[in-house]
């Protein structure tokens, strides 16, 4: 704060316009979550009252949070969030880590090729897929079930690419060392590669978590059994169903979804950063 | 720390040696070696000596397994090794880099190896390996060879560090320490040294010369720093562009180099390269002088006259063998000086190497007369190859390196 910036302090007019994008930017991405976390904690009559106040006159947040938790299966929802985000992510570190090894740390015919490919299947938007996808499970027989939300998940083009470039920034001595030391491929994978990436495998657990556990898209579609509904297909069954235009619980729901991603991310924001960073600085 | 760091009593039990036939490694067209032999006695310590990108290290990695090389074949301990994974050759490696596991403790880090050799699949699992019968055991052994071998190597109190929190020796001790601990019959070290300063460089290659002592293993060592090699090896072999130049003890490699790129490659200074033309049988014709040599060359042949810089001597007046030149500039060594001399009709100064007592009042500008005795000028022909006279041939003349004239 004092002497490292000195350096390169910036004259004060040029701090002051600097800090006001950052702070309008930060306010634009912050206002929603803010006024959805104070709508959760008014009554009916206020939530359409013309005038804007970001505390409540009346106090209703007992109500709406009860409601919310009561007339729809809400824990059973964020169960399911959180049964199909562990085996997503469980599933992708177990495919991604070996395969993002050996483009970054095996020599074969084709390794380039099948690099390119990574990278296509991380232009493809999801979307694009869903049709075959859910013929695929039509198929295969699983779709109304948790592997139906889970199998499309469980090759991530992103975590192969992100853990190929860690794994690139990891000297190729280590990799010579373990093997005179007796490791397997497999076993250097997971003694020495993964440990040694835990940053980006952090990074990666956020982004994954994140968007499977508010992904809306493929749940419509994979799942019709109210049990196995992911939180934000729930919340939009209770909105259609329950609710009508009592926004008030809705509310109340939504931020009790987004509330264990808030607490996550917070907890690892440490690693989230570095793992993005992640060689850069060795 | 001091000489006492290498003790206990691990030794080596497997012995080997090593047998190099004609390796070949080509990179896309670039050819890294070309057809290298070598073989390197059990419990010999053979340093594979050449600047950066000559194959050295290549060829180390083929010997560990880590490289595969285009055709030629491997003997380690009389086996055939060509197809064997690294981890069943019983080589270890010290890397320049020290290539430590950053996430594991130092005792994990020494340990790794003997887990993966003595423990199963199953009992090396996590948590679940705990409870099989014999893990406890054979863990509670590894872990009493690790403590003996850290102790030995003077890293016995940072046992619970992780590589992170060590200074630049105390890894390369661990590196050492994760080699050694499960007695490999040779030990293959890239430039273990080089990541060091200049004063722990000089306290390890002690230490290393000690543990060869005390281990008996084969060591193959790559290096670039000619120091190193000289001090170190039993023999050196030097290494330029894919081959071998000349395989021979320090002293031979010195003294009696083979080849006119082993001569310039090592001594610092460098070595003094002269042109010469023979004039007639006995006599050459250099630089301005005529000095007496038995050359086996015809008259008029093209020779170039390699004088080591201490080779040289103080000489009062000019005459026949005698090298007179100016004083460009005058380095002050301590005990020695290397005067540099500007000769007529060289473009390059001629460095020599004299006893700073024998040369008080020498200054840059004067008039110098250098004499060089015939017996310790080497001659080599256009191509390079060295020409040797008749007694010299059958390696008889070993001059100690640190004779200065």
């Amino acid at each position: 704060m004092s002497a490292s910036t000195s350096t390169n302090r910036l004259s004060p007019p040029a701090a002051i316009l600097r800090h006001a994008v950052l702070l309008a930017t930060g306010a634009l991405i912050l206002v929603p979550f803010v006024w959805m976390a104070s709508l959760s904690l008014k009554p009916p009559g206020e939530i359409f009252r013309a005038s804007f106040s970001f505390w409540p006159a009346q106090f209703y947040g007992v109500e709406n949070y009860t409601k919310a938790l009561t007339e729809v299966p809400l824990p059973r929802y964020m169960g399911n969030g959180l049964v199909v985000c562990v085996l997503i992510l469980g599933v992708q570190i177990l495919v991604c880590a070996p395969c993002a090894y050996a483009l970054a740390k095996l020599h074969f015919l084709g390794r380039d090729l099948l690099f390119g490919l990574v990278l296509v299947g991380l232009l493809l938007p999801h979307q694009v897929l869903s049709l075959p996808l859910f013929i695929l499970g039509y198929q295969l027989g699983i779709l109304n079930t948790y592997a139906a939300l889970v199998f499309p998940y469980v090759v991530s083009p992103f975590g192969i690419f992100l853990f190929r470039q860690f794994f690139k920034t990891i000297p190729d001595d280590v990799v010579h060392a373990a093997r005179l030391d007796g490791l397997s491929e497999i076993a250097i994978v997971w003694k020495i590669m993964v440990p040694m990436a835990l940053p980006a495998v952090i990074a990666f657990s956020i982004f994954s978590v994140v968007s499977h556990w508010n992904d809306l898209f493929w749940p419509l579609i994979a799942v019709r059994d109210q049990s196995l509904m992911p939180p934000p297909l729930g919340i939009m069954a209770f909105k259609n169903e329950e609710a009508g235009n009592d926004y008030g619980p809705l509310m109340a729901a939504s931020t009790l979804v987004v509330l264990p991603l808030l607490i996550a991310f917070l907890a690892a924001q440490k690693w989230f950063v570095e793992g993005l960073t992640g060689g850069a600085v060795k | 720390m001091g000489s006492a760091i290498f003790h206990g009593d691990v030794k080596v039990t497997a012995m080997a040696s090593v047998l190099i036939d004609s390796i070949r490694k080509n990179y896309g067209t670039a050819s890294v070696l070309r057809g290298v032999s070598l073989s390197i006695a059990d419990g010999e310590f053979l340093t594979l000596l050449g600047p950066s990108g000559c194959g050295k290290s290549t060829l180390l990695r083929i010997l560990a397994g880590l490289d595969v090389q285009d055709s030629g074949s491997l003997l380690i301990g009389g086996r055939a090794v060509d197809g064997l994974r690294p981890k069943r050759r019983g080589v270890a490696m010290v890397f320049q880099s020290y290539a430590l596991y950053p996430h594991m403790t130092v005792a994990s880090n020494v340990a790794l190896p003997l887990r993966m050799r003595r423990l199963s699949v199953f009992q090396r699992f996590p948590l679940l390996g705990r409870l099989l019968p014999a893990t406890a055991r054979i863990a509670a052994e590894i872990d009493v060879e690790v403590t003996r071998t850290a102790k030995s190597l003077g890293i016995g109190h940072l046992l619970a560090r992780k590589p992170g929190q060590l200074s630049g020796g105390q890894r390369q001790r661990v590196a050492v320490g994760r080699a050694m601990v499960r007695h490999p019959a040779v030990f293959l070290m890239d430039e273990p040294l080089s990541n060091l300063d200049a004063k722990l460089r000089v306290q390890m290659r002690a230490e290393i010369k000690e543990l060869h002592q005390r281990l008996g293993g084969t060591f193959v060592y790559v290096t670039h720093d000619q120091a190193e090699a000289m001090t170190l090896s039993d023999r050196v072999a030097v290494m330029l562009d894919g081959e071998l130049l000349q395989v021979a003890p320090p002293q031979d490699i010195y003294a009696d180099p083979d080849d006119r790129r082993v001569a310039e490659f090592i001594g610092s200074p460098k070595i003094n390269m002269l042109e010469g033309v023979v004039r007639e049988r006995g006599l050459i014709d250099v630089a301005g002088a005529t000095i007496t040599i038995e050359a086996d060359a015809r008259a008029g042949a093209h020779l170039t006259l390699g004088i080591r810089p201490e080779a040289f001597h103080l000489a009062d007046h000019g005459g026949q063998g005698i090298l007179t030149g100016f004083v460009r500039m005058i380095e002050h060594m301590g005990s020695d000086l290397f005067v540099h001399l500007d000769l007529a009709g060289i473009d390059h100064p001629l460095i020599a190497r004299l006893l700073a007592e024998r040369a008080p009042h020498i200054a840059p500008g004067q008039t110098l007369h250098v004499g060089v005795r015939p017996d310790r000028v080497l001659l080599f022909a256009r191509d390079g190859r060295r020409l040797r006279r008749q007694a010299e041939s059958g390696r008889a003349s070993v001059t100690p390196i640190r004779e200065s004239a």
